[in-house]
């Protein structure tokens, strides 16, 4: 278990190095003066910002040797200045990745649990109505552009129907509660105020469900196949012919077995799901990551690109091992020798 | 990294859909496969033609602004309204799947030919070359692929050509690890072992009796990947990352009219072009996929 | 772990069937199961009735697709969805199982009537440990609780035979071998103390050690349990050695019934009497004809029964009344047949069951006065280890010793017969010498050049005169090329014909050969028959005109009737195209008949050499003398006064082999010696070699149990 766990540490780490040199050379491709990207007009124009910049970053010297420095600063938390807000990037980051990790874990765990019993349902009434209802369900929710359900949820439940709160993570009036995780919900709820909590949960419903809505569709496809498969493997039936309870079988065989291949492609699509929210974000006007990395990319401020960039290919890296972890986990096969 | 990092979402699921459907009654699971099927072509022919054809078939010129005509429900002269420059959507519409059509097609088969060619590579070798190989595609991996493309944007500039560029960076490694994975499968078959022993080289094997082998579901995650691919682009274009205004395109315009609930035409006849074009190409998959399976084939 | 042997254990049939006033704790009547698909509707089961009696071992034979499985399914209602019991009744105990609701039947299976499966490499789950598993199938019955379960279940696992019950329970099932899971699934069957015990192929999927070790068990369960067991099998053999009546399958209905010792002596159906003679059989030997009887044709299509006798298209003794469908009728005491042939009197001929017992030193001599052959193939000392992904890049690399220092010759002419079980080797072997995987070390010498380390330069010219059949029908044509691109493509490659024309009078050529009509070569592989894929596999090899051409377990994966049909081709061709042979297989039966000379692999090693017939009359190493003794014979006075000589445990691992002799773990007369020393291959009569400190020697300490 130990030799396993280290041997995909290790192939992490690697690749995490290379995903920085990666992020470094797509920097230093960008065209045009690289000191103007990286500061932006305004600073580039007064010669000590130009200076303190040049020695910090060592722009004189070879690009290996760029890189070093590179990796020396990151290794320190220093990402760069962002240009539009003129603060570190880490510490904008710190400030808009709680908004996305609620948003994304919340679609998560509704693709999970609508997702999953619904496709298990589906493959136990193989053919009937929930079955077809479900691969229905999934191919709208695979084939809709998600800014555009973004749009429509609007229009239609809070443009026409006004039953949906606005864009945002609160309506304009309210008060932010102190922050301890940066979670609306979990702060609310440590403070004691039970009408932000109201109001931040319902903020969250429309772009949590939009969000969701592809996560969905692949969840409840790839459980019901993964479901079908596992129900026509030898064990299963010699789990009937034991004479056990059709139930039991399919909640103590088949489902261990057919949840497995889910915790994978889950995972994956958590991961997903958290560096995909630029979409939803810029419709629903939410402060997170995602529309943060929009409004870099559309001002070209370099080190918010490069540190964002940087970012989600580490969350990537970090889920994909907890879920190999997990595998180990649950299926004895995996550390045979 | 193990095979966790995304063998294509699709393509797991098709391979365990693959293995399962084989217990079902194929008299019902024919008729609605292939049903759907033909309904996806339908719409798929239905859009290529429109693209096409819409020089042709468009009432104006998708440019054409006309301020006195703008924000105009839509009526017998607009069939689907105007635009905040009082450009006719439908016009839009029209000329739009050209562009999305156009660029998602092109950067699937460039994409699979790259990523096939790798992959193929790479589990044919073995070895040192497919591990290098396959490293490199994880690292490719690593970066969600709206980022990624925002990042190569942002550093080449906006437009269409360099959009596709920075799309067909992500777009490869789903095929390069398909393909490796079916070519491995097909390598060890005995065909494959008799042929050696004959004598053929090691290129012949691969390209005259592993790749037709392999070609089924590498085909479907193509067609499946158009849609994605449609997808993708209207979401760059929607961010204003991918085409050049005033092209027509239909992210473009949802984002010109995501703020106009009043306005709802401007936004949402392009969400639904997408939509159904999209659906099209993920029906049109599922059936290929099935009719591709070697077991329906085989007795 | 010494072996069992000497014992002159009389299978189940020395045990007479049931009185026929006792009642029957199974009757089968008229049941009919079919199956909705798209092609219509398949009759798999159709009008089948039989008796199964209390304690009572009854066999059903009957080849792929006579509907001998769904008949066991049917029973317990285990049935999948496009399958249904269309008519008829399956009386247990007084109750109508057809009739019973799903509650009813839910609570026979597992309790009363259990049953086992064949691949016990699937029949258990794999996420859930031995323990959980056995204990669910007795919990659920409600007859223990948990605790008392656990005991039970470790109890059953240790008269399974299994070493060390309380430890392995806690394991999951990938740690175990085949042989120890089917125990595992047997405990499991028998956990409830049931009445009946289906047994659907339970030693199909099993090494022939290992099945005679599992048939001696499942005896003993029938003996202590008083349980009565249904074996469905496809091999007689199998049958003959446990159960004491059989039913004979065909065509989705029983085409013979009656007592094994008489059915086998004196069959009552054409069906059975191809079983028994028209495929390779262990105790049969004519010398000098090497062919066997074949009967013609395939299994008919279950879509599209005859009308008449199923069997009509193939049976050598068809009348003109055999247009009318016969019924199962009585032919003898306790007897059935369904055909008119027997039912009108007249008994179907029997073959001599004298073989020739020739002294060893006579064919040995014959084989000395022969002009001296010369060799075609010559290995030396080939060793190919596989290394095994290691677990990180600091642990010690792991390698399989599939080859382990192997010497062989094989002249031109003959054909070598390369027998072992699993694990033995011989199919890597076999890709060594065609030269798909390279040696580690060693030499190989084809034709006289030396080719172990040839580049595929080299190799080029030489692929002309060496090919190879696989095992595979399914796997091994190419699923997307036409029949003649596969035949042509071959010929073409190595420029052997002029022009177009040239190539298709060539493929035409190659089918006939193979016995194909020239109509093959516009169709796809999937649209023949496994014994039809193989013929063309044949041809595909025979295409460049080799000299040389090694089949690997070419008719494993057929029936028994098409396998005597293929064998006899091989030989034609043999003579016909003057072909040399390496014949690899596990059933001693088929490479007895078709190999001039044997050689027997364990474990990477070769353990003896001799030609056919010495190997049987006078094994020198201990292997073979187990390896003989363990193979099945359709023929109860045989069975009963043949020497046993099993083997017990199971075979060592190939990452770790034993040191000095490899099969020193099972062998019942390994002393000291043989683990420090590693026996070497002498030739210890002429023409026979054997490995092994003490060859020709049997049991000095052991006596004989009578």
């Amino acid at each position: 278990m130990f030799r396993y766990v280290s041997n995909r540490l290790i192939t992490s780490v690697v690749l995490a190095l290379f995903a920085t040199l990666v992020v470094f050379l797509i920097a230093s491709v960008v065209p045009g003066d690289p000191i103007l990207a990286m500061l932006g007009d305004l600073a580039a124009s007064k010669p000590e910002i130009v200076a303190e910049y040049r020695a910090r970053w060592g722009l004189d010297l070879p690009l290996w040797q760029q890189y070093w420095i590179f990796l020396q600063r990151l290794f320190h938390g220093d990402l760069g200045i962002s240009i539009s807000t003129g603060r570190p990037v880490l510490a904008d980051i710190a400030q808009y990745a709680p908004a996305t990790v609620e948003l994304g874990t919340i679609a998560f765990v509704l693709s999970i649990a609508i997702g999953v019993p619904f496709g298990i349902v589906a493959a136990v009434w193989r053919d009937s109505w929930v079955d077809h209802s479900a691969r229905f369900i999934s191919l709208v929710g695979v084939s809709s552009p998600v800014f555009w359900l973004a749009f429509i949820a609007l229009t239609i439940f809070y443009g026409w129907l006004q039953i949906a709160p606005g864009p945002g993570r609160l309506d304009p009036i309210d008060f932010p509660p102190a922050n301890v995780t940066g979670s609306f919900l979990i702060d609310s709820l440590i403070a004691g105020d039970w009408e932000t909590f109201k109001t931040a949960f319902a903020h969250l419903i429309l772009p949590s469900l939009v969000l969701c809505a592809a996560t969905l569709g692949l969840i409840t496809r790839i459980t019901r196949a993964s479901m079908l498969e596992t129900l026509g493997q030898d064990y299963v039936r010699v789990a009937r012919a034991k004479g056990m309870k059709e139930r039991a079988v399919i909640v103590r065989h088949a489902l261990p077995n057919a949840l497995i291949p889910v915790i994978t492609l889950a995972g994956l699509a958590y991961a997903n799901l958290l560096t995909g929210t630029v979409l939803t974000e810029t419709i629903f006007s939410w402060p997170g990551l995602g529309r943060y990395t929009f409004r870099s990319a559309l001002s070209l401020d370099l080190p918010a690109i490069m540190g964002m960039t940087l970012l989600f290919a580490i969350v990537y890296l970090i889920i994909n091992l907890l879920v190999d972890l997990s595998y180990a986990l649950v299926d004895p096969r995996v550390l045979k020798r | 990294m193990t095979d966790s990092v995304a063998v294509s979402d699709d393509v797991q699921v098709a391979a365990i859909e693959l293995r399962a459907e084989s217990t079902s009654t194929r008299g019902q699971r024919w008729r609605r496969r292939y049903g759907l099927a033909a309904i996806g072509v339908a719409i798929i022919v239905a859009w290529m033609l429109v693209a096409l054809l819409a020089p042709w078939i468009a009432p104006y010129r998708p440019d054409l602004v006309d301020v006195t005509q703008r924000l105009l429900p839509p009526s017998a002269a607009h069939w689907l309204g105007t635009d905040t420059l009082g450009r006719d959507v439908l016009s839009r519409l029209l000329y739009g799947a050209r562009v999305s059509l156009f660029v998602s097609i092109l950067v699937v088969l460039l994409g699979a030919a790259f990523g096939i060619l790798v992959g193929g590579i790479a589990a044919y070798a073995g070895g040192w070359v497919e591990h290098a190989l396959m490293r490199f595609t994880d690292l490719v991996l690593c970066f969600p692929p709206i980022i990624l493309a925002m990042a190569i944007a942002a550093a080449l500039g906006i437009g269409t050509v360099n959009t596709m560029i920075a799309m067909l960076v992500v777009w490869w490694p789903k095929f390069a690890r398909l393909a490796r994975g079916l070519v491995l499968v097909q390598r060890h078959q005995e065909y494959v072992e008799a042929a050696h022993v004959i004598g053929y080289g090691p290129g012949r094997v691969l390209l005259k009796h592993i790749l037709p082998n392999a070609l089924g579901p590498l085909i479907v995650l193509c067609t499946l990947d158009v849609g994605h691919a449609i997808l993708v682009f209207a979401g760059l274009s929607f961010l204003g990352l991918g085409v050049v205004p005033p092209t027509a395109e239909w992210g473009a315009m949802v984002s010109e009219g995501r703020e106009l609930v009043e306005q709802w035409w401007c936004a949402t006849f392009a969400g639904l072009a997408i939509f159904t074009v999209v659906m099209g190409f993920n029906f049109l998959g599922d059936g290929v996929r099935d009719w591709l399976d070697p077991r329906a084939r085989r007795r | 772990m010494a072996s069992v042997t000497g014992s002159t254990l009389a299978p189940g049939v020395a045990d007479a069937p049931p009185a026929a006033s006792m009642r029957p704790l199974l009757d089968v009547r008229d049941l009919r199961t079919y199956f909705d698909t798209d092609a219509g509707v398949v009759r798999a089961v159709d009008g089948v009735s039989f008796q199964v009696f209390p304690g009572e071992t009854l066999g059903i034979v009957g080849e792929s697709g006579s509907g001998k499985s769904v008949t066991a399914l049917s029973i317990i209602r285990l049935l999948q969805e496009q399958s249904r019991i269309a008519s008829g009744k399956i009386v247990f105990r007084e109750r109508d199982i057809v009739a019973m609701d799903e509650d009813d039947v839910r609570a026979l299976r597992g309790d009363k009537i259990a049953m086992v499966f064949q691949d016990p490499m699937t029949s258990l789950n794999p996420v859930r440990r031995i323990s959980d598993q056995l204990v669910e199938a007795m919990v659920i019955h409600g007859r223990h609780d948990r605790p008392s379960a656990l005991r039970r279940a470790i109890d059953l696992l240790g008269r399974m035979g299994i070493t060390a019950p309380e430890r392995a329970i806690a394991g999951f099932p990938h740690q175990f071998s085949g042989g120890m899971r089917q125990r595992v699934m047997l405990a499991m069957g028998f956990s409830n103390e049931p009445v009946l015990l289906l047994a659907d192929e339970p030693t199909t999927a099993l090494d022939v050690t290992i099945q005679a070790q599992i048939l001696d068990l499942l005896r003993e369960l029938n003996a202590d349990f008083s349980a009565a067991i249904v074996l469905i099998s496809h091999d007689l053999g199998v049958i003959a050695n446990v159960c004491s009546r059989v039913v004979v399958m065909y065509g989705g209905e029983v085409v013979e019934e009656g007592s094994t010792e008489a059915l086998l002596a004196d069959p009552k159906h054409p069906y059975t009497w191809a079983l028994l003679n028209a495929a390779p059989r262990l105790d049969r030997n004519t010398p000098g004809e090497k062919r066997l009887t074949t009967i013609e044709g395939t299994p008919p299509d279950p879509l599209n029964w005859p009308k008449g006798c199923r069997f009509a298209a193939r049976c050598p003794f068809r009348i003109e009344k055999c247009d009318e469908h016969p019924d199962l009728l009585p032919v003898g005491e306790a007897r059935r047949s369904r055909c008119w042939v027997t039912q009108m009197g007249q008994n179907l001929p029997r073959r001599s069951q004298t073989h020739a017992a020739q002294a060893p030193d006579v064919m040995l001599a014959e084989a000395a006065l022969a002009t001296p052959p010369e060799p075609i193939l010559e290995l030396r000392n080939l060793v190919k280890h596989f290394p095994v992904p290691k677990e990180t890049p600091f642990s010690r690399q792991q390698v399989v010793h599939a080859v382990d220092g192997v010497d062989l010759t094989v002249y031109r002419g003959e054909t070598v017969g390369l027998v072992g079980e699993s694990g033995c080797g011989k199919s890597t072997l076999a890709r060594l010498i065609a030269r798909i995987h390279t040696p580690d070390s060693g030499s190989m010498t084809f034709e006289g050049r030396e080719i172990a380390f040839a580049t595929p330069a080299q190799m080029r010219p030489l692929r002309r005169r060496m090919q190879m059949i696989f095992q595979d029908p399914y796997a091994s044509l190419n699923p997307r090329m036409m029949v003649e691109q596969i035949l042509a493509e071959p010929v073409r490659f190595h420029g052997l014909a002029a022009d177009e024309a040239g190539l298709r009078l060539r493929v035409n050529e190659l089918l006939s050969l193979v016995g194909l009509t020239a109509s093959a070569a516009r169709k796809f592989p999937h649209e023949f028959s496994g014994g039809q894929r193989q013929r063309i596999s044949i041809a595909r090899a025979l295409a460049v005109a080799p000299e040389f051409i090694i089949a690997d377990e070419p008719i494993s994966s057929l029936d028994v009737n098409i396998q005597a049909q293929i064998i006899n081709l091989l030989i034609d061709l043999q003579e016909r195209l003057n072909l040399t042979y390496l014949f690899i297989a596990h059933d001693l039966a088929v490479v007895k008949h078709i190999s001039d000379r044997i050689v027997v692999l364990y474990l990477g090693k070769v353990m003896e050499i001799a030609t056919s017939a010495a190997l049987f009359a006078a094994p020198l190493h201990p292997y073979t003398r187990s390896l003989i003794s363990a193979v099945p014979i359709p023929d109860v006075a045989v069975e009963r006064i043949r020497q046993r000589h099993l083997l017990q445990g199971e075979p060592p691992s190939a990452l770790n082999p034993p040191s000095g002799c490899r099969f020193r773990t099972r062998c019942p007369l390994a002393q000291d010696i043989c683990a420090q020393q590693t026996p070497l291959l002498i030739e210890h009569r002429p023409g026979q070699w054997a490995a092994c400190h003490f060859a020709g020697q049997t049991d000095p300490a052991q006596r004989y149990a009578s």
